[in-house]
């Protein structure tokens, strides 16, 4: 299920007051399985291009095609892409309203008009792969932890089954440990369910390990699009947009930069610690 | 879908109007719309218009963003007009079968529709030039002397003044949780009315406990800041008249001799109309 955005233009405040647009004139192909890192610093566009690409606000021009349609046409039935784009935004767990957890993450389903059996037995299935243990099932989604909430929060997405997940920096305000538990979950979706992902976030160390392939906005265009080792190859241009590289990259230009020959383009820690060890032996 | 509420909202311009002070435009904006109550007829409203339009003028601020609060209250309108050309009884002007439609019934509503224009304008007027902020410390100290028989004068003002800043917060989050059950599959936009309803809790739970999060959240943010209520605080920017503030007081008394003396000329002139020039009656 491919998506194409085409020459896609979106401003706030429509576009008589021609204000410089939230998202301008981005076109870009997102093919099946991809893991895909949307960076950019605050402001940039990011949460507005994910609210396009899910058909929830409608753009100024240009549009979206999913699986070769056009979504933003008059007779498309908007309604019909729910169950194939699950969007997860920022602080997803302010959106829980039902009485018990398993209620909450039934939602989706029951909106999709699927039997309650299925219903059920996708709830169950999303819980469960969030990690979510059954006793916990039964209470209020507002008597449990952070993180709890969180991944409840995804479950109700997950319970719907989507083809394409976008999360809306999943990570926004949990501990370390917490981000690491969703950033591994988010992978195993990639990995066991061949989910597309998209994920953004405005910290490039996030994304650096998990995603393979970058894309980098700046004022609602893409700026930067490829591979990590590609797209960190261009630091003085990420720098100029306020991003920085990822601390293993960055750790190894210094290396280089100080004479001794190593190679940059790893990405995670484990390979950094090879290549080191590879120079130094 | 919560961006087109203007009603009550502030635009930012740098004007006389926006200057003057908080006290001065209440007081003025109540005195306005008692004077449209006091006379109904044209030569008193055409005063009134001429000065709102002269206020409107002054304030920078555009017809076009005024109108569009307009839009909210246009259905009112047509209901008013319709109740009064149609059951105001009076000499017949002309009648299709049971529907009469009389001299008097066309003058009430076009009369209806002037004062309510000028009553909406006029306290539009005043929103959209004021910041919340300001209007609340105008009404704190214009109902101070309230606090002799204990009513919580300050208290109230900050209420008002807090619920007036979390409007614009509250709404943005709604939008937001709107998008999100949409994405899960809430019919907001359905046609059917079921469905929408349906969708509503979705909505209003979270909406709620935001509200209500932010609200203790505030709550703590005051109270660490060393808040205990009205008593022996004092303001930031304290109230005081300027020239411009006293000038328009003595308009505003200048407006009121003015359509008062119009009013009981006009009421005179009509308690002399003979048989044959009646039909003036429409007019005043
Ligand atoms: N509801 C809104 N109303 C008006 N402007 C907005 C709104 N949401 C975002 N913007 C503006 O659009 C631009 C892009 O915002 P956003 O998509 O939220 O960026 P990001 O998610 O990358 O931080 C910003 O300049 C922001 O100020
Ligand atoms: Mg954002």
């Amino acid at each position: 299920m491919p998506i194409i955005t085409d020459h896609l233009t979106y401003s706030y405040g429509g576009k008589k007051k021609s204000q410089t647009a939230a998202v301008n004139d981005i076109s870009v192909k997102i093919d099946d399985g991809q893991f895909i890192g949307l960076i950019g610093h605050t402001g940039s566009g990011k949460t507005t291009f994910l609210q396009l690409l899910a058909g929830l606000v409608k753009p100024d021009s240009g549009t979206v095609y999913i699986d070769g349609e056009d979504i933003f046409a008059k007779d498309f039935n908007l309604h019909s892409i729910r169950g194939k784009v699950g969007i997860v935004f920022q602080y997803p767990e302010h959106q829980l309203f039902e009485e018990t957890v398993f209620k909450d993450v039934c939602y989706g389903p029951k909106n999709l008009g699927l039997d309650s059996k299925e219903t059920e037995l996708r709830a169950y299935e999303a819980l469960k792969l969030v990690g979510i243990e059954d006793e916990v099932f039964y209470q209020s989604p507002f008597d449990l932890s952070g993180g709890q909430k969180r991944r409840v929060a995804i479950a109700g997405v997950l319970s719907m089954k989507p083809r394409v997940l976008i999360l809306d920096e999943p990570t926004a305000g949990l501990d370390p440990a917490g981000r690491k538990e969703i950033l591994d979950l988010i992978e195993n979706l990639c990995k066991s369910q061949n989910m597309t992902i998209i994920l953004v976030s405005h910290s490039m160390d996030d994304v650096a390990e998990y995603a393979d392939r970058i894309m980098v906005m700046n004022n609602g265009q893409i700026a930067l699009d490829g591979a990590p080792g590609e797209v960190f190859r261009h630091r003085e241009e990420l720098e100029s947009f306020g991003l920085s590289l990822p601390q293993v990259t960055d750790a190894l230009m210094k290396l280089k930069d100080s004479g001794i020959p190593v190679r940059t383009d790893a990405i995670t820690i484990d390979e950094a610690v090879k290549e080191i060890v590879r120079v130094l032996m | 879908m919560f961006q087109d509420v203007t009603l009550g909202q502030y635009y930012m311009a740098d004007s006389v109007i926006h200057r003057l002070d908080p006290r001065v435009k209440l007081v003025g904006t109540l005195v306005y719309m008692i004077s449209l109550f006091l006379f109904n007829n044209i030569f008193c409203y055409t005063l009134a218009a001429i000065l709102l339009i002269a206020v409107i003028a002054m304030s920078k601020v555009p017809v076009g963003y005024m109108l569009k609060g307009m839009k909210a209250i246009i259905f009112i309108m047509i209901f008013t007009v319709i109740f009064n050309v149609f059951f105001t009884s009076g000499n017949n002007l002309f009648s299709f079968g049971i529907i009469h439609i009389s001299r008097e019934g066309i003058r009430s509503a076009i009369l209806m529709v002037i004062r309510l224009t000028l009553l909406i304008v006029s306290a539009s007027i005043m929103t959209l030039t004021t910041t919340p902020n300001r209007l609340t410390d105008g009404m704190e100290r214009l109902f101070r002397p309230l606090k002799l028989i204990k009513v919580p004068v300050h208290e109230v003002a900050m209420m008002m003044s807090i619920a007036l800043r979390f409007i614009p917060i509250l709404m943005e989050e709604a939008d937001k949780i709107v998008k999100a059950q949409t994405a899960r599959g809430a019919l907001f936009d359905s046609k059917k009315l079921t469905d929408r309803v349906k969708s509503l809790i979705p909505l209003i739970v979270p909406l709620f406990i935001s509200a209500f999060r932010r609200a203790s959240d505030l709550a703590l943010a005051m109270e660490a800041r060393g808040y205990h209520g009205g008593e022996g605080r004092t303001k930031l920017y304290p109230l005081k008249y300027a020239a411009r503030d006293y000038v328009s007081y003595v308009l505003l008394g200048l407006y009121i001799i003015l359509i008062v003396f119009l009013g009981i000329m006009s009421a005179r002139v009509v308690a002399h109309l003979t048989a044959e020039n009646a039909y003036l009656s429409l007019i005043f």
